[in-house]
């Protein structure tokens, strides 16, 4: 059994009205990997990460987490998962201490492990001075540690970390990479992490799948992802994959502008 | 259990928080109270139908646990918004707690409020004809706060802009109000309004309040609770099931 992969992602798509945010992506994730899911701004990452945390449903395709269907089974699922989205999900109104309280109810932490973790992991991110104050009073990076701070509370059997370490200093990256390295190595966690950091993903990442435009295009080892492109650093494997023009929304908003820019000047 | 109770407590502690809020919410029925009670005061009593203010007082209490306990429907749209609701919908409770949680939460919220507007018509000069009916008229604040709590919390996961539930505020709560004899007498209406305030929850609590606190109910104590209670049974299964519904 050890060898099943706890994570198999067989044929997703998923559409918004015309938009094919995820087309056809299949891949397996294997126990205790960290896996690295890259792509640009708009590929599809999120997406993915949604449909596997349980928050939207997929268009078509099946999903497994530990051999359970995600869409049938989703109150087991939630059990063996614990997630940082990429957008905030604190509640601001509250004090730190009482955000990562709520979560520890809410994952059936024990009410001592409870307190002992809230500390340990407050202090981890430097942020136990301030425990009783509101998060709305906090800097864009302290909430952010705090985000991670209560995702790592509970110990599941997969973290899904989307762009975890968005705006963070270089100091707490590494705390966190640290920590979460430990986790893996102590625990046997599985990690599906997103990045647009090359090096983190470089450094901490076993496994990598590079998506765009909704597609897989590659997955490998980071050394296999080089050889595979014949560059000799992920940023530029990362590059050959996927092209260098910009595709965000920004792109498309440009774009725009410059039709209107035409209209007006006509 | 300890999930409905924490996501309770969170609703509960951030009201006690705003105390501006608190203050800012007594406004509406304070006005009516002022404006209509000692305005209208002197028609109603020409009209023989004796003191307007003791007529009201339980009207504008209704009011206020209304208007409070659709709040509650705000506070999920600033969650979805703010995300924080998306951390309750992954964690692996089931999301009948969670929405019973957040529901008991706005409706505790909502009675606190009624008691405060209680309080604000016992010294504008509000005298209930008994001391002994004041805790059951407590029971009908917490069923109308837990019907209109249920409702928004149904509301709350179906809207996911604000300016929808603008809306909702505008052209559902608001005649809610007017319908529910809150602030008129049920005897002799015209037949078209007096069917509106019929299949009007809030009519039934404050008819169950006027009689508890006046002595004088249109359907009777026992039939407002019976109704009551079946719209709350109604709601809190429809806000079930809408927020079961929820994807982010
Ligand atoms: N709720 C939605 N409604 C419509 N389109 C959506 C929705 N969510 C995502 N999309 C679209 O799906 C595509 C993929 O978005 P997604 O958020 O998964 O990208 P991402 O890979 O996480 O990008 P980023 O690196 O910018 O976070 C984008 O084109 C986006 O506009
Ligand atoms: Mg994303």
């Amino acid at each position: 059994m050890g060898d099943r992969p706890i994570i198999r992602v067989q044929h997703i798509v998923k559409s918004f009205g015309t938009i094919m945010a995820v087309n056809d992506v299949s891949f397996d994730v294997r126990p205790g990997e960290i896996f690295a899911f890259l792509g640009p701004n708009g590929a599809g990452k999120t997406t993915t990460i949604k449909m596997l945390t349980t928050l939207s449903r997929p268009t078509s395709g099946s999903l497994e987490l530990d051999g359970l269907d995600v869409t049938t089974h989703q109150t087991a699922v939630r059990k063996r998962f614990g997630v940082v989205f990429q957008d905030p999900s604190l509640d601001s109104e509250l004090t730190a201490w009482e955000n990562m309280d709520i979560h520890g109810v809410l994952y059936h932490v024990p009410r001592h492990a409870r307190r002992e973790r809230c500390e340990v992991l407050l202090r981890m991110f430097e942020l136990w001075e301030r425990r009783d104050d509101l998060v709305k009073t906090f800097s864009g990076g302290m909430k952010r540690r705090l985000e991670i701070a209560r995702g790592l509370l509970h110990t599941p059997k997969v973290l899904f970390l989307d762009e975890p370490t968005l705006g963070l200093d270089p100091q707490s990256r590494n705390q966190m990479w640290t920590h979460v390295r430990n986790l893996r190595a102590t625990e046997g966690v599985t990690v599906f992490l997103t990045t647009h950091y090359m090096d983190e993903a470089d450094r901490v990442a076993d496994r990598i799948a590079v998506i765009d435009h909704g597609r897989l295009v590659a997955t490998g080892s980071s050394a296999e992802l080089k050889q595979q492109t014949g560059t000799d650093s992920l940023e530029a494997a990362f590059l050959a994959l996927t092209g260098t023009t910009i595709r965000d929304e920004s792109a498309t908003a440009a774009d725009q502008m410059r039709q209107v820019a035409r209209v007006w000047r006509r | 259990m300890n999930v409905v109770f924490v996501l309770w407590l969170r609703e509960v502690k951030k009201y006690l928080r705003s105390r501006v809020q608190i203050v800012a919410s007594l406004g509406g029925p304070l006005m009516y109270l002022g404006v209509l009670g000692f305005g209208l005061g002197p028609v109603f009593q020409r009209a023989g139908e004796g003191s307007y203010l003791q007529f009201m007082a339980p009207g504008v209490i209704g009011m206020a646990v209304l208007f409070t306990a659709m709040f509650s429907g705000i506070a999920m749209l600033w969650d979805r918004q703010f995300g924080f609701l998306k951390e309750t919908l992954v964690a692996p409770v089931p999301r009948l707690a969670i929405m019973i949680g957040r529901t008991l939460g706005g409706a505790t919220v909502a009675v606190l409020q009624g008691t405060l507007i209680f309080v604000v018509t016992l010294i504008a000069g509000f005298r209930p004809v008994s001391v002994l009916t004041v805790p059951l008229a407590f029971l009908l604040i917490a069923l109308i706060a837990v019907v209109f709590a249920a409702l928004a919390t149904a509301i709350g996961s179906t809207i996911k802009e604000m300016q929808g539930f603008q809306m909702v505020m505008n052209f559902l709560v608001m005649p809610i109000f007017f319908l529910s004899a809150a602030i008129y007498p049920l005897e002799g209406l015209p037949r078209v309004l007096a069917a509106l305030t019929r299949v009007d929850p809030l009519t039934y609590g404050v008819d169950g309040m006027r009689g508890l606190l006046t002595g004088r109910a249109h359907f009777g104590v026992a039939f407002d609770v019976a109704v009551l209670v079946a719209v709350g049974v109604l709601f809190v299964a429809a806000g079930a099931w809408r927020f079961s519904k929820i994807e982010a």
